[in-house]
């Protein structure tokens, strides 16, 4: 029998399913998360083609990912992968994402790699599951598979017999090693990917629909709020928790070491109780950090780091160059997510699942069962989308949370939410940096050398195991975070496009990466590139200057790859892109970047007018173009390079994490500002360029570095002289513009 | 007992007077439109309507909501039958993660329940106390206008029964 594997769920259903959680739902509004909970578990171990892809007796197609949606659209676009090759409705299709007891082990979505990487293998299971199909149906009408023809769901014989998917399903069908080479369709036949389609998770967000880990409501669910250490480095001294645990609704301290939290019935009762056991908490604390950023970049420059060299192909310079130098900085920044992670467990049965937002739910898995003691095997890791977290925030830390206090709580589902200083203070931030840049022209005003030396700590502290979890490092054994391995010279990390894309023979790149970190860093959208793009490309307007060409032409002719001398031509020609003279204070930037210089391809334009007694930068109009390979899904990559945009001008214009030597001083969106609506850019207008049967490329990352540039080269343009640090602060600015 | 009037229906609820409306909203409603992202009026997830008025519900106290006209944007429509903003935004695929989106709509609404007609200057200013991340912004703007146009059509079309589509 073809035991349905995602049957429409029933409270029968529900509790027939053996393996599954023995939970009593209520199914009412109930979101895809619970209903995915309740499904019977599989094993799939991703070699097998039903690891991927399902078919019912009812017609029923269902995809398995081990890549998660926060946002980006990835679901979306491998429905519409998947839908393609099966001649499928996309709408028709389902899709169960990351869940260790469903979905193959795809490792992390992380690095822009979900289309490239699973959007592929995607396709290829899709075009598999087809081509059995055919040959299901040609046996069935005793024909050739030759001419038969595919029809939205149904097999259709010469002769105009048909047979549904469904009619076609046997025993283990599906069950055969994966190929990873099928018969694919041609790209000119697409009618699917390409396409308009609409995203699938944007009805339910614009109506209230249960949308998020933070809708989900299991039954007899209690919230729990946690204590965290006033810093890094607090120990809990003492606690008097007999008020507290007398408080209306408490349910239950929990005190491990210096892991302090609070289990109430009603989530304002958590809040409230835990307000009243932050105030009776005494902590040991002791200054730990830099004592402000020109202390912390004297520590980056010089503390013993480890050479990753990149590039070391230097040779000896020509006569009369002329030679820029410069030294760029960037501070740490947050993901900043707008909801707070958010996470729920229950221990029940000597079994404990986790629901939480993730970018891997197995290595989530081997963290959590590591924190609380328990084989893997007990521990089931189901990802519900967050509120998007642009890398590593603060989500698995809430995993490990509900995962310590549903143990000290069997048998209710414990859901813990962070506050908002927790998230500002406690998530991991994108690591400060530093580089120093020495390149040249010659005499005809071509780039002759090219020296980069960028130093950061890592960019990747995610799980991992236990000890990557924030709760593991105040228990009374406490787990402590080893230094980070030193990354390979291969765009990752803090190297990621610290390789400029130009022609230059004359090259040495390095890599200093520093094991130690001050504040807390992990992943943040794009790592290392946003500094490194920033850097590579104000020293390119800097060369091009010394050259005395056109930044767009200097760039163009050191470039050999004729996309990405599409992408700059059509930026330049959509932003109207001169040298004409602008007003006083207006400056135009440009700049370029393939993403880990082999995604996406995206050239960025800026105009931008600065105040000068202010030193406020206004963006104008942002023209931007981007070349993802085959566009599976055109205004899915609009979206994402918009935001990207977006996002990367807060980020250059007003971001920076500040502190003192004892604590976090950004602790809510006063102390840490973002963008907001009154310094939209007028204008965003992003185009695609489509390159029908090319591999699909990362997208999600790749608009940070550039925007970053182009808005820095603007604003140079503006005022005159060059401001090297991140972000383009307004005092900054104004000590530029008086120097 | 406190008795809430939400989306045109009324509920009796068994909260603490000073419980901001926000959980009582999400838990004992069981609505998740509106959504905590800070607690502390700075960015705008939690916006409902009360009356004619965009407030952040996480710093409204139930207690002071009590007896007036509280709206979420489950009352603008549903996944289904979707309303003007729901259509609107919907149509610009205007939303990335969307935790911040169901606020923008609320504060979108309440301007337009003013002036369907509000210029994109005004619909910036209107959105001014709520903030995004994914950088959807523009989007946001653009659907806000949409909506209105859609709120103007719908105002100009005679009814002629059944939902909006």
């Amino acid at each position: 029998m073809n035991a349905p594997a995602f049957p429409e769920l029933s409270r029968r259903a529900l509790l027939a399913a053996g393996g599954a959680l023995v939970v009593s739902f209520s199914l009412r509004g109930i979101g895809s998360a619970l209903a995915q909970s309740a499904a019977p578990e599989r094993a799939p171990d991703g070699k097998t083609l039903d690891s991927w892809i399902q078919i019912e007796a009812n017609g029923t197609v269902t995809i398995f990912t081990g890549r998660t949606e926060f946002g980006q659209g990835v679901k979306t676009a491998l429905l519409q992968v998947a839908a393609e090759e099966l001649y499928l409705d996309p709408a028709t299709l389902k899709i169960v994402s990351c869940d260790t007891a469903l979905t193959p082990d795809e490792g992390y979505t992380s690095g822009s790699r979900s289309m490239k990487i699973s959007g592929k293998a995607m396709r290829a299971a899709a075009a598999q599951a087809r081509e059995i199909l055919l040959k299901q149906a040609a046996a069935k009408f005793s024909t050739s598979a030759e001419g038969l023809k595919l029809e939205r769901g149904k097999i259709v014989a010469p002769d105009g017999r048909s047979l549904g998917y469904g009619e076609l399903v046997a025993d283990n069908f599906l069950h055969v090693e994966a190929d990873e080479k099928p018969k694919l369709k041609e790209p000119k036949s697409y009618t699917v990917v390409g396409h308009p389609f609409a995203r699938v998770d944007i009805p339910a967000k614009v109506t209230g629909g249960a949308a998020y880990i933070q809708d989900l409501r299991l039954p007899g669910m209690v919230h729990a709020r946690v204590v965290r250490p006033p810093t890094y480095a607090a120990v809990l001294r003492s606690v008097d928790a007999a008020k507290v645990e007398k408080m209306p609704g408490v349910l239950k301290v929990v005190r491990d070491g210096s892991y302090l939290a609070v289990i109430a019935e009603k989530e304002f009762q958590a809040i409230t109780a835990m307000q009243a056991l932050a105030a009776a908490a005494k902590w040991d604390e002791q200054a730990v950090l830099p004592a402000n950023y020109a202390a912390l970049y004297e520590f980056l420059q010089n503390t013993q780091s480890q050479e990753v060299v990149i590039h070391d192909n230097k040779v000896p310079l020509p006569p009369d160059v002329r030679t820029v130098v410069a030294t760029f900085k960037r501070d740490y920044q947050m993901h900043g997510s707008i909801g707070p992670s958010c996470a729920v467990a229950l221990f029940d049965n000597g079994k404990l699942t986790v629901w939480a937002q993730n970018q891997g739910a197995y290595p989530l898995r081997e963290a959590v069962a590591e924190l609380v003691n328990l084989p893997a095997e007990k521990v089931r890791c189901i990802h519900v989308e967050g509120a998007g977290c642009y890398g590593h925030n603060g989500a698995d830390d809430a995993g490990g949370d509900a995962a310590l206090l549903a143990m000290a709580l069997p048998g209710r589902p414990v859901r813990v939410q962070w506050m908002r200083q927790d998230e500002h203070g406690w998530e991991p931030y994108g690591s400060a940096m530093l580089s120093k840049a020495r390149a040249s022209v010659d005499a005809r005003g071509q780039i002759v050398d090219w020296e980069y030396d960028v130093w950061s700590m890592t960019h990747s502290t995610r799980p991992g195991g236990a000890k990557c979890l924030s709760a593991s490092w105040y228990r009374e054994q406490p787990l402590k975070l080893p230094p980070a391995r030193a990354p390979k010279p291969t765009e990752t990390d803090g190297n990621r496009n610290a390789t400029p894309p130009y022609k230059v023979p004359s090259i040495r790149i390095v890599h200093h990466h520093i094991k130690e970190m001050a504040l807390r860093v992990s992943a943040l959208r794009s790592l290392g590139a946003y500094m490194n793009v920033f850097a590579n490309e104000s020293l390119m307007d800097e060369l091009a200057r010394a050259a005395s060409a056109d930044p767009v032409d200097f760039r163009i002719r050191h470039l050999d790859d004729s996309r990405a001398i599409d992408v700059i031509r059509a930026t330049a020609e959509r932003f109207g892109w001169s040298q004409s003279r602008l007003p006083q204070g207006r400056g135009r930037g440009f700049a370029y970047a393939r993403y880990r210089n082999g995604e996406t391809y995206v050239a960025v334009a800026v105009e931008a007018d600065v105040d000068r007694a202010s030193g406020a930068v206004r963006l104008r109009r942002i023209a931007a173009t981007a070349d993802s390979g085959q566009a599976v899904s055109p205004d899915g990559i609009r979206n994402q390079i918009e935001g990207g945009i977006h996002q990367a001008a807060s980020w250059t214009l007003y971001e920076a994490v500040s502190f003192d030597k004892m604590r976090i001083t950004s602790r809510d969106w006063a102390g840490y500002p973002i963008m907001r609506f009154d310094a939209v850019p007028d204008a965003v207008d992003v185009q695609i360029i489509d390159r029908p049967g090319k591999p699909f490329l990362g997208t999600g990352e790749a608009a940070q570095g550039p925007t970053a540039a182009a808005i820095a080269n603007a604003v140079a343009d503006a005022i005159g002289t060059r401001i090297y640090e991140l972000p383009l602060k307004p005092e900054r600015i104004k000590a530029a513009i008086r120097v | 007992m406190i008795e809430l009037t939400v989306n045109g229906t009324t509920h009796p609820v068994d909260a603490d007077p000073s419980t901001p409306l926000l959980y009582v909203l999400r838990n004992d409603l069981q609505l998740n439109g509106a959504k905590f992202g800070c607690g502390l009026g700075q960015c705008g997830a939690c916006t409902v309507m009360v009356d004619d008025k965009a407030v952040f519900s996480c710093r409204t106290p139930v207690s002071s909501a009590a007896g007036r006209a509280i709206k979420t944007v489950e009352g603008l429509g549903t996944a289904d039958h979707p309303g003007p903003l729901q259509r609107a935004f919907i149509e610009e695929q205007a939303a990335q993660c969307g935790y911040c989106i169901a606020g923008m709509m609320m504060r979108g609404q309440a301007l337009l329940e003013k002036n369907p007609a509000a210029s994109e200057a005004e619909i910036r200013e209107a959105l001014q106390p709520n903030l995004c991340r994914c950088g959807t912004h523009s989007r946001i703007i653009r659907a806000i206008k949409r909506g209105g146009a859609l709120i103007r059509a719908a105002a100009n079309t005679p009814q002629t029964g059944g939902a909006a589509r």
